[in-house]
């Protein structure tokens, strides 16, 4: 810590839950003395206790009892104004629908740039690419690590020469593309940057979004290379690079999706992910940045789960958060750094493999809350996700499906419908609540790296998924068709991926290193090892090692020199 | 005398980080009274044999998510039967396509476990297969 991070404040107390003080008014009281409390003599619950997926507790009934302090033009606001709650844009999903994205990729280049070429022209707006394991690790598709996994879950990019094949004939210029990428995003970047150089378009108006997350695989994915220092420092350096160059690319997309689907509950995912997002904006103010300048294309990724309610306040939670962080903590000035802007994925852990076909209805519904908590840009999982990765079939319903949503349901004809609700709003601040006191102990163990070091959110979501797993043993909380309503199964066609794909890429990263200047590779690569011994910006040396044809696995193996690679303390 | 307590090796094999189910069956048959070690997170198949023979394991339970199954078990088995492993009952949980399932048991997988399986029947399945 050097003296930039003494400026920062600590954060305010959160607002009280209010359900904690209920007054219940003296109508309220009547009703539950002559009306409720006879009908529950007569016909008791179907539960003691009703309560979230995430196990959080819901009341009967929500009245103006359970928000006793609560003020309309404080709490709620207008759309684009703060704190937020009714969301980012005056107009909402009037103005511009949320962007439909779909996440693909499989197989080899030439595989996806179909795929993408296929959904682009069944009216989706922006693409997602899904790399493989091997690629996110980075590893060249020939490293024997890489055995059995080319290609599988999700498109092998080994080179400059595979990045170009992925986007040939799709003009990087008027299509947004987003990547998840983490550990090696610096280097799948500077391919991108490489790829739309070539085809000529203007990088200041390149628009997308690199996923370039570290924090949430040391903490849930666990697709990790470097240890935390390090990786945070290729972080910083596409933050820098990026307010300079590409001014409206989103260096990065906080992601709160792989702490969700690694079994946190709703509240865990959006105190995690706003705090993994406040140490990315104290690293890029100790670099240097201006919040104000830097923060803006800061991107957030939530996931959508099935607990309707419960998802809608936690987006609306989310930029209440990030709205007071921004002001409170930082002093930022700047309105379009207190906006948080966010991407919603349907919840990948909730899709069953029995029964396939609920899927379509898990999905839909997990979208519209989504849709109703105000987000940007959204994926829909395919019915068959919990087998294999979706057939075109699959994924043309998947996208299907949030079309209806937009243009069949009419929730879109106005601005968060929901607003005002007395369930909603109580929810709302109960969730900000619960957020607010992880992100204090997180700060009082002195923020997220030293959080992580000592495990502290990968073992309270641990907690959570085993409690959950145990709630679904005992059949305390069902999941149709998996632990009740089970019925005989239909055979599904799945999305089948042979080695012939890893073959191919073998193939042509022998013809690339025999084609391509050895000297002129090793000479970049050299000048990128000495660089990161160095404090300076890696990314231009990255960029040039790119141009060169040097593999991503080259790259990514000179860094390991300089940086050394991450092991967890695995805790069961 | 007292009952010695079943083995498990929990192994997370390949590249794939997702370690929530691993972590899940490693603590729910802790829980049930098995002496549980977990390997961590990618490990190769000569990784794996190693720790099974030096933990002298009477169950292996491999978490496999990735699709990359097919080139794994059948290494792994075989690296099993050179160390003379060969009581040791393997059991495959995670995402396996059903076309898969006959080539994998084949290769002496003695079961796959799909996702929504309870830790329950897992217990039991091990309880019955290791008959003390």
């Amino acid at each position: 810590m050097n003296d930039k991070s003494k400026s920062i404040t600590p954060t305010a107390p959160p607002p009280e839950v209010s359900s904690a003080h209920r007054k219940p008014s003296a109508k309220e009281q009547a009703w539950e003395k002559n009306t409720l409390q006879p009908t529950l003599e007569k016909n008791p619950e179907r539960q003691a206790e009703f309560t979230t997926i995430s196990g959080h507790p819901i009341r009967r009934l929500y009245t103006p009892a359970d928000l006793p302090d609560w003020n309309a033009e404080r709490d709620l606001g207008f759309p684009s104004d703060p704190p937020y709650t009714r969301g980012i844009h005056s107009t909402m999903h009037r103005g511009r629908l949320w962007t439909m994205r779909q996440f693909a990729g499989f197989g080899t280049a030439e595989d996806t740039n179909q795929r993408f070429r296929y959904l682009l022209a069944q009216g989706q707006t922006g693409l997602s690419t899904a790399f493989d394991l091997p690629t996110l690790m980075g590893y060249d598709s020939d490293h024997p690590l890489s055995e059995g996994e080319v290609g599988k879950c999700g498109v092998a990019i080994s080179s400059l020469a595979d990045m170009e094949v992925l986007f040939d004939k799709i003009p990087l210029a008027n299509v947004t593309t987003s990547m998840t990428i983490n550990s090696p995003a610096a280097v799948i970047w500077a391919m991108y940057l490489a790829v739309a150089e070539k085809q000529g378009a203007d990088w200041k108006k390149l628009s997308g979004t690199l996923q370039n997350d570290i924090l949430k695989e040391y903490i849930a994915q666990k697709e990790y290379i470097y240890p935390p220092e390090p990786s945070m420092r290729l972080v910083i350096d596409t933050f820098e690079f990026g307010v300079k160059n590409t001014p409206k690319f989103n260096p990065i997309s906080i992601s709160g999706y792989h702490i969700r689907e690694a079994g946190s509950t709703a509240i865990q995912e959006l105190a995690f992910t706003l705090r993994d997002g406040l140490e990315y904006v104290e690293g890029g103010m100790r670099r240097g940045l201006d919040v104000d300048q830097f923060v803006p294309q800061l991107s957030f990724f939530f996931n959508a789960h099935s607990d309707f309610f419960e998802e809608i306040a936690k987006y609306r939670a989310a930029r209440r958060i990030w709205h007071k962080a921004m002001v409170e903590r930082y002093g930022s000035k700047n309105p379009r750094a207190w906006a948080l802007r966010f991407h919603t994925q349907t919840a990948g852990c909730s899709l069953t493999a029995q029964q396939p076909y609920n899927n379509v209805v898990r999905t839909a519904i997990q979208a519209l809350a989504a849709v109703l908590g105000g987000t940007q840009s959204l994926h829909t999982n395919s019915l068959d996700e919990a087998w294999a990765l979706p057939t075109e079939f699959a994924a043309t319903i998947a996208l299907r499906t949030q079309q209806i949503i937009a243009h069949e349901t009419g929730v879109t004809n106005t601005v968060d419908p929901l607003g005002g609700s007395y369930f909603v709003e109580t929810l709302t601040n109960e969730v900000e609540s619960g957020a607010w006191e992880y992100i204090r102990k997180i700060d009082a163990m002195g923020g997220m790296v030293a959080a992580i070091e000592r495990s502290y959110p990968q073992r309270e979501i641990a907690e959570a998924s085993y409690r959950y797993q145990m709630a679904l043993d005992k059949k305390e909380k069902i999941m149709v068709g998996v632990n009740d309503f089970v019925s005989e199964e239909k055979h599904l066609d799945t999305l089948q991926i042979d080695e012939t794909v890893a073959h191919r890429q073998a193939e042509r990263l022998t013809k690339l290193r025999a084609q391509r200047s050895n000297d002129e590779v090793a000479r970049r690569l050299n000048a990128l090892r000495t660089a990161a011994k160095s404090s300076d910006n890696l990314m231009p040396f990255i960029f040039d090692a790119v141009k060169s044809y040097a593999t991503l696995g080259e790259i990514c193996d000179a860094l390991r020199d300089v940086f050394g690679t991450y092991e967890e303390v695995a805790i069961t | 005398m007292p009952e010695k307590k079943i083995r498990v090796l929990i192994a997370k094999p390949g590249l794939d980080g997702h370690d929530r189910g691993a972590k899940i069956i490693a603590r729910a048959l802790r829980d049930a009274g098995m002496e549980v070690i977990y390997t961590g997170l990618r490990q190769t198949p000569e990784m794996i044999a190693s720790a099974a023979v030096q933990e002298d394991v009477d169950v292996i339970g491999l978490s496999i998510l990735s699709g990359a199954h097919n080139t794994i078990c059948p290494q792994l088995m075989a690296l099993l039967r050179e160390k003379g492993m060969n009581d040791v009952t393997v059991l495959v949980g995670g995402i396996i396509p059903e076309a898969d399932i006959a080539s994998l048991k084949q290769s002496g997988i003695a079961e796959i476990f799909l996702p929504g399986t309870s830790t329950q029947d897992i217990i039991e399945f091990i309880h019955k297969r290791i008959a003390r």
